[in-house]
């Protein structure tokens, strides 16, 4: 997917998330680090689509994961950033680039917990690889990939890699 | 997606062997871990499952009690043995201590010992990670940690900066764990003190000697005000409380005559009126309130990374070497 196509993909994910929200105390929380840049990108198009401006926050995971003792800690751990108004009794939009094992998801839910008591959570993510290792599924999808044995998807947004697109990259390929 | 991973072993015995990358990642480390203390709820599921043993064989209550807020915060389960009320008592040594604990499979240990090298003698005799609270005048490397930060919070650098540690030197770890974090990370370091408190070779160490408070002021940009122990003053080391205070006392009047502010830190607990006034203690430059704050995330930081563990060192020290 090149510029324009992911581009359309979020403003149609903004268009789905005003229209389902149920009015006040609309809230979008990124997962550290290319859901921050997508839900910025939401809020961008929110503002456009309905001129109002949503609180956006980040939400970084490292803390959370299930497999420190696997990976080794990360010395590089991102800040997690509230909106102002917090997230208590507001409906949160969790987004995310990509979905895979739902174990980030996971993590970002029990963070969130410790923070607050949403009165909602529904998850927005770009793209949906499939391949789920917990029941957890996403509410809003830009686009839904099959990914086979030996690939994986990058998405690559303008702040951190220069440019903005999502690519299914074979494995050991150099593209 | 590989991140930069400043693997600190297996240990934190000291900051002599760090290198400034490793002293950086902890310092960066601790940046986000502070955030968490001002959290509603204090706590991220990090150590979950891990098991810390806090063994005092020396008094303390401000570090131990960091390194337990640290422990708790990241969700590990701790235990609190203090010399006075263990078989250490009943004259356990230390090996036989350290191995029933790990007998009963524990992580880590945070130990205190008032031997010098006590934490690196148990570090290479038990396959859990020792992190070394204070050991005799050795190294107090979390101190030294949470003093560089607090620095660096305060002033943005740590590379070219003017340093000077005053006071009793001689028999501080706090100075030698700050001496060798300062030096590494680029400071100019400098200590003043009685010369019955310095010592011999000072400058052995790549530091400045000054053994007059008021060029050590003129000198520095920030001074790390260390504790008189009170009972050096029975070793005869000073002549009296009130004989320091006059002369190496750092008071409002000797900073005045500086070019410059200068930051003002101390590890605590102070003697008022002895190594420094209330007026200074409680003055506008003084970031001593912060190191505390400081110590709770740089601890954070060291004992998270740690817990990704060495498995090779771990090894190494399972098979008793040396033991």
């Amino acid at each position: 997917m090149g510029q324009a196509d992911v581009r359309s993909e979020i403003a149609r994910l903004a268009r789905e998330i005003v229209e389902r929200s149920e009015g006040a105390g609309l809230v979008l929380m990124g997962v550290h680090r290319r859901g921050t840049d997508i839900a910025g990108m939401l809020q961008d198009e929110i503002r456009a689509l309905a001129d109002i401006s949503i609180p956006t926050g980040s939400i970084d995971i490292t803390l959370y994961r299930d497999d420190l003792g696997a990976i080794g800690p990360r010395p590089v751990i991102g800040e997690t950033v509230l909106p102002s108004g917090g997230i208590d009794d507001q409906e949160v939009v969790l987004v995310d680039d990509v979905i895979y094992t739902g174990r980030t998801i996971r993590a970002a839910l029990n963070e969130l917990s410790d923070w607050g008591r949403p009165r909602r959570i529904r998850l927005c993510v770009l793209v949906d690889r499939g391949g789920r290792e917990l029941p957890v599924q996403p509410d809003m999808i830009g686009k839904k990939v099959d990914v086979l044995e030996g690939q994986y998807i990058e998405v690559l947004v303008e702040d951190l890699d220069g440019r903005l697109a999502v690519d299914l990259i074979q494995v050991g390929s150099h593209s | 997606m590989s991140l930069p991973t400043a693997s600190l072993g297996k240990d934190l015995v000291g900051l002599e062997d760090l290198s400034a990358e490793q002293i950086l990642a902890i310092l960066d480390t601790a940046e986000p871990f502070k955030e968490i203390s001002e959290r509603r709820i204090k706590k991220v599921p990090v150590l979950r499952g891990k098991t810390i043993v806090n063994l005092f064989f020396e008094a303390s209550t401000r570090t131990r009690i960091s390194f337990e807020f640290a422990e708790k915060r990241l969700s590990a389960d701790s235990v609190n043995i203090s010399a006075a009320v263990s078989s250490v008592s009943k004259g356990e040594t230390l090996v036989d201590t350290a191995r029933n604990l790990e007998a009963m499979r524990i992580d880590m240990v945070v130990m205190r010992h008032g031997a010098s090298g006590a934490a690196q003698f148990l570090a290479d005799r038990i396959p859990s990670n020792v992190v070394n609270a204070g050991d005799g005048r050795h190294e107090h490397p979390t101190q030294g940690l949470l003093d560089l930060l607090t620095i660096r919070d305060h002033v943005g650098k740590i590379d070219g900066l003017k340093v000077c540690i005053i006071g009793d030197i001689l028999h501080s770890r706090v100075a030698r764990s700050n001496i060798y974090g300062l030096l590494t990370l680029g400071a100019e370091v400098a200590v003043c003190g009685p010369p019955t408190l310095l010592p011999l070779c000072a400058d052995e160490f790549g530091v400045e000697v000054f053994t007059r408070v008021e060029e050590a002021i003129e000198w520095a940009e920030v001074l790390n005000v260390l504790r008189l122990q009170l009972e050096r003053m029975e070793g005869g080391y000073v002549p009296s409380l009130r004989e320091y205070n006059r002369i190496w006392g750092v008071t409002n009047e000797r900073l005045a005559a500086a070019k410059r502010d200068l930051l003002i830190l101390h590890p605590g607990p102070m003697n008022r009126g002895v190594e420094i006034d209330s007026d200074v203690a409680d003055g506008e430059h003084s970031v001593i309130l912060d190191q505390v704050t400081n110590g709770v995330a740089v601890r954070m930081a060291v004992l998270y990374l740690l817990a990704g563990g060495q498995p090779e060192s771990a090894e190494a020290a399972k098979q008793g070497h040396g033991a």
